[in-house]
C-alpha cells in the first residue's frame, strides 16, 4: 500500500509539467496552430522562472517571468505562422533550438555554472501546500495516506495544473469563445464569414497557451528542482504533445495521458533495484528503457484513429 | 621574381607574429572546464580554486574556458595549444578522446587529465584519485549516523569509477555494522544525467520513501537535486567532489572531498618550477588526495566518537591494515 501511494505521489509530481504543457497544446492546436514549440517554450520559461526568481528572490516574479518568457515565444510563433503564414512546424522547431542555445548562452555568461542557475532557496521557490487537517487524518486507514500522503503536500502549480483540465473542457465546450476557438481549427472560413477576425482568435489561443506552459516551466524549476539546469525540460514537451495525440485533442482524455506517462516515470525511478514477484530484479536500463517502450506501443497500437482539428497547420488566407 | 619575394616575406612576417604572438601567451596555462561548468559548487570549482590560489600565489596569470558542448571540446583544446598555452589543465575523463587526438600534434606542450589514465601518449600527466578510500570514510559515517538502518547512493548513471564510489560506501558502511542496508539508484542511463538536479530529486525521493536517512551523491551537477531533496525531507545527504557542506548547513552530513584543486596547483607549479613529469599520479588517503569534509557546517552532526572513529579508519587504510576494494579492478564488488 505504501508503496502504491509513493509511486503515486511522484507519478503527481511527475505529471505536472506534462498537464499544464498538453493543455497548452490543446488549446494552440484546437485553434489551428501546430505547436511543436512546446518543449523550447517550456525550457525557455523554467529559465526565466529560475533567473528572475533567483535574482529577486521572490518565486511569483519568477513565475511572472517565466510565462513572460513564453508569452515573447508565442509571439514570434504567432507572428510567423499568424501575419506572415509561414510554416509551424519550422517556426516551433526554430524556437526548440533558440531555447536550447540561448539558456545556455545567457546561463554561462550571467553565472558562469555551465548554464545553470544559482539554487534557489527560501522565498525564491514554491514548495508543497499541507492541505487541511492532513495532519489529523494521516493516522485513519486508507483515507489517511491518500488524503494526507497522495493529495496534500503539493505546490500551488500542481493543485492549478489539475484545475486546468476541467475549467479547459467548460472554456471549450460551455462558452462562446470556446465554441469560437474549435471552430477556428475547424473552419476558419465559417468565422471569417461571420464577421470575426480569425487571426485575434489565433493569437487569443497563442496567449493561453503561454499561459499554461510558462507554468509548466516555472514548475521545472522553481518547484520541482531548486534551479535551472541546461536542457532540463528533456523531452517533456514533445511528450506532451503525444500526450495530445493520444488523447484525441480532448481535456480529460489529455489528463489520462499525462498520468500514464508520469506514472511509467515514476516506476522507473522507483523499481530500480527492487525485486518484484515472478520477475526478480529487473535491470535499470530496462527499466529506463520503459516510458519510451510504452509510448511508442501506445501510439502505434492503442489510440485508433486520431483525427486532428481540420485547419490545424494551416495558415488562413482570407481570399484566393 | 618580386612576386616570390613578396610572398617570401609576407610568409616570414606571418611566421614572425605568430612567434610573437606565441611568445606572449606562451608562459600561461590554460584550463578548460567539464561540462558541469566553472561554479557547479563541485568538481571543476574545485579545479579552479586550485588554479586561482596558484595565481594568488605567484601572479602566474591563466586561462581558462567553459564549453558549452562536447563538439567543442577538441577545438578548445587546439586552440589553447596552438596559442602556446603550456600546460593546459583538463579536469574530467570527458575530455579524454579530445586529449588523444590533440596531444600527439603538440609534442611540447603538457597536458594534464584528471580522473582518467592516459599513460600511452608522452606529454600527458594523469593524476587519479582512490575515490573509493574516501567513499569508504563516508560510507562508515553514514552507517554511525543513519537511524534507519538504511543508507542510499546515488550515481549519476551506470559508469565503473561511479560504482567505485558506491563500492568503498558500501564497504565502509558495512564495516561499522554488516546490517546497514545500502539502496542504490541511478539518475539516468549516460552523461546527460549529470545534468539532470530534477531526476536526482525523484530519485532521492523515491530512496527516502524506501527508508534511506543518509544519502550519498556521485552525479555532479545534478547531486545539487540529491542534497536538495534530503534537505528537504529532513535526511542526511554527503556531498562529493568539492566540500558541498555549506550547501544545505546542518542536513549534509559531510562530503567526499576530491582534491582536484591540489592537482591543478601541483601541475602548475611544477610546470613553473621546471619539475613538470609526464606520469600517473594516483592520490589517496595517505597523500591526502580525497577525504571526509569536517566543518563548522556539519559540527553538530559529527559526534566526538564518529571523529575518532574515522580517524581509526583512516589511519588503518594509510598503514594497509584496511584494504579498500576498487571496483574498477575487477568490475565487481565484494559486498
Amino acid at each position: 500500500m505504501e508503496d502504491i501511494i509513493s509511486i503515486l505521489i511522484t507519478t503527481i509530481r511527475v505529471s505536472t509539467p506534462l498537464i499544464l504543457a498538453c493543455l497548452a497544446g490543446l488549446y494552440s492546436e484546437r485553434a489551428g496552430i501546430v505547436d511543436i514549440g512546446l518543449e523550447g517554450k517550456l525550457l525557455g520559461s523554467a529559465f526565466g522562472a529560475a533567473v528572475v526568481a533567483s535574482v529577486t528572490g521572490n518565486v511569483w516574479l519568477g513565475l511572472l517571468a517565466g510565462i513572460g518568457v513564453s508569452m515573447m515565444f508565442s509571439a514570434v510563433h504567432g507572428l510567423a505562422s499568424i501575419n506572415f503564414r509561414g510554416n509551424q512546424i519550422i517556426s516551433g522547431v526554430a524556437l526548440n533550438f533558440l531555447a536550447s542555445g540561448l539558456t545556455v548562452f545567457l546561463g554561462a555568461a550571467w553565472f558562469g555554472r555551465g548554464g545553470n542557475t544559482p539554487p534557489l532557496t527560501g522565498d525564491a521557490r514554491f514548495y508543497g501546500i499541507r492541505l487541511p487537517f492532513a495532519q489529523e487524518v494521516s493516522g485513519v486507514p486508507i483515507i489517511g495516506p491518500i488524503y494526507s500522503g497522495l493529495l496534500s503536500g503539493h505546490t500551488i502549480l500542481t493543485y492549478l495544473a489539475f484545475l486546468a483540465v476541467p475549467l479547459t473542457a467548460w472554456v471549450l465546450w460551455r462558452t462562446r469563445f470556446g465554441l469560437r476557438l474549435r471552430a477556428v481549427g475547424e473552419n476558419p472560413k465559417a468565422l471569417d464569414t461571420a464577421g470575426m477576425s480569425v487571426s485575434w482568435l489565433r493569437y487569443k489561443a497563442l496567449m493561453i497557451t503561454a499561459v499554461l506552459v510558462g507554468m509548466g516551466g516555472a514548475y521545472l524549476s522553481t518547484a520541482q528542482a531548486a534551479s535551472f539546469s541546461r536542457e532540463m525540460s528533456s523531452g517533456r514537451g514533445y511528450i506532451a504533445l503525444a500526450a495530445l495525440i493520444f488523447a484525441k485533442w480532448k481535456p480529460y482524455p489529455a489528463l489520462g495521458a499525462c498520468l500514464l506517462f508520469g506514472f511509467l516515470e515514476a516506476m522507473q525511478y522507483r523499481l530500480q533495484g527492487v525485486d518484484l514477484p515472478l520477475i526478480g530484479r529487473v535491470p535499470t536500463q530496462a527499466m529506463q528503457a520503459l516510458p519510451y517502450v510504452l509510448t511508442i506501443l501506445l501510439l502505434a497500437g492503442f489510440v485508433g484513429r486520431a483525427i486532428a482539428p481540420k485547419a490545424a497547420g494551416q495558415p488562413y488566407v482570407k481570399e484566393r | 621574381m618580386s612576386k616570390t619575394i613578396k610572398t617570401g616575406l609576407a610568409a616570414l612576417a606571418g611566421v614572425a607574429l605568430t612567434t610573437l604572438m606565441a611568445g606572449t601567451a606562451m608562459a600561461d596555462p590554460a584550463l578548460v572546464y567539464d561540462g558541469g561548468g566553472k561554479f557547479d559548487a563541485s568538481f571543476n570549482e574545485s579545479a579552479y580554486n586550485g588554479a586561482q590560489r596558484f595565481m594568488d600565489e605567484t601572479g602566474q596569470a591563466y586561462q581558462d574556458l567553459e564549453i558549452s558542448g562536447d563538439a567543442q571540446r577538441e577545438q578548445a583544446i587546439r586552440q589553447f595549444a596552438a596559442r602556446g598555452n603550456n600546460p593546459i589543465v583538463l579536469p574530467g575523463f570527458s575530455w579524454e578522446t579530445a586529449l588523444r587526438s590533440v596531444a600527439p600534434d603538440f609534442p611540447d606542450t603538457s597536458f594534464l587529465i584528471i580522473d582518467t589514465v592516459v599513460d600511452d601518449i608522452e606529454n600527458v600527466r594523469s593524476v587519479v584519485f582512490k575515490e573509493h578510500e574516501g567513499s569508504f570514510l563516508v560510507g562508515a559515517l553514514a552507517a554511525m549516523a543513519t537511524e534507519s538502518g538504511t543508507i542510499g547512493f546515488i550515481p549519476a548513471f551506470d559508469f565503473s569509477l561511479l560504482q567505485a564510489f558506491g563500492c568503498g560506501y558500501k564497504q565502509g558502511a558495512a564495516y561499522i555494522d554488516p546490517e546497514v542496508e545500502v539502496i542504490e539508484t541511478a539518475i539516468g542511463t549516460g552523461f546527460d544525467a549529470f545534468n539532470n538536479p530534477g531526476g536526482g530529486t525523484e530519485v532521492a525521493l523515491s530512496q527516502i520513501d524506501r527508508g534511506a536517512d543518509v544519502i550519498y551523491h556521485a552525479a555532479g551537477g545534478a547531486g545539487v537535486g540529491v542534497l536538495q531533496a534530503a534537505a528537504d525531507s529532513g535526511v542526511l545527504g554527503i556531498g562529493v567532489d568539492s566540500n558541498q557542506n555549506h550547501l544545505h548547513p546542518g542536513q549534509v552530513l559531510t562530503s567526499m572531498i576530491k582534491r582536484v584543486d591540489v592537482a591543478v596547483y601541483n601541475a602548475f607549479e611544477d610546470f613553473a618550477n621546471d619539475e613538470w613529469t609526464n606520469d600517473v599520479q594516483v592520490l589517496g588517503l595517505a597523500e591526502e588526495g580525497v577525504g571526509a569534509a569536517f566543518d563548522d557546517n556539519n559540527a553538530e552532526l559529527i559526534t566526538d566518537e564518529m571523529r575518532t572513529t574515522v580517524d581509526e579508519i583512516t589511519a588503518a587504510i594509510i598503514s594497509g591494515e584496511i584494504v579498500v576494494h576498487d571496483y574498477r579492478e575487477d568490475e565487481s564488488c565484494p559486498v
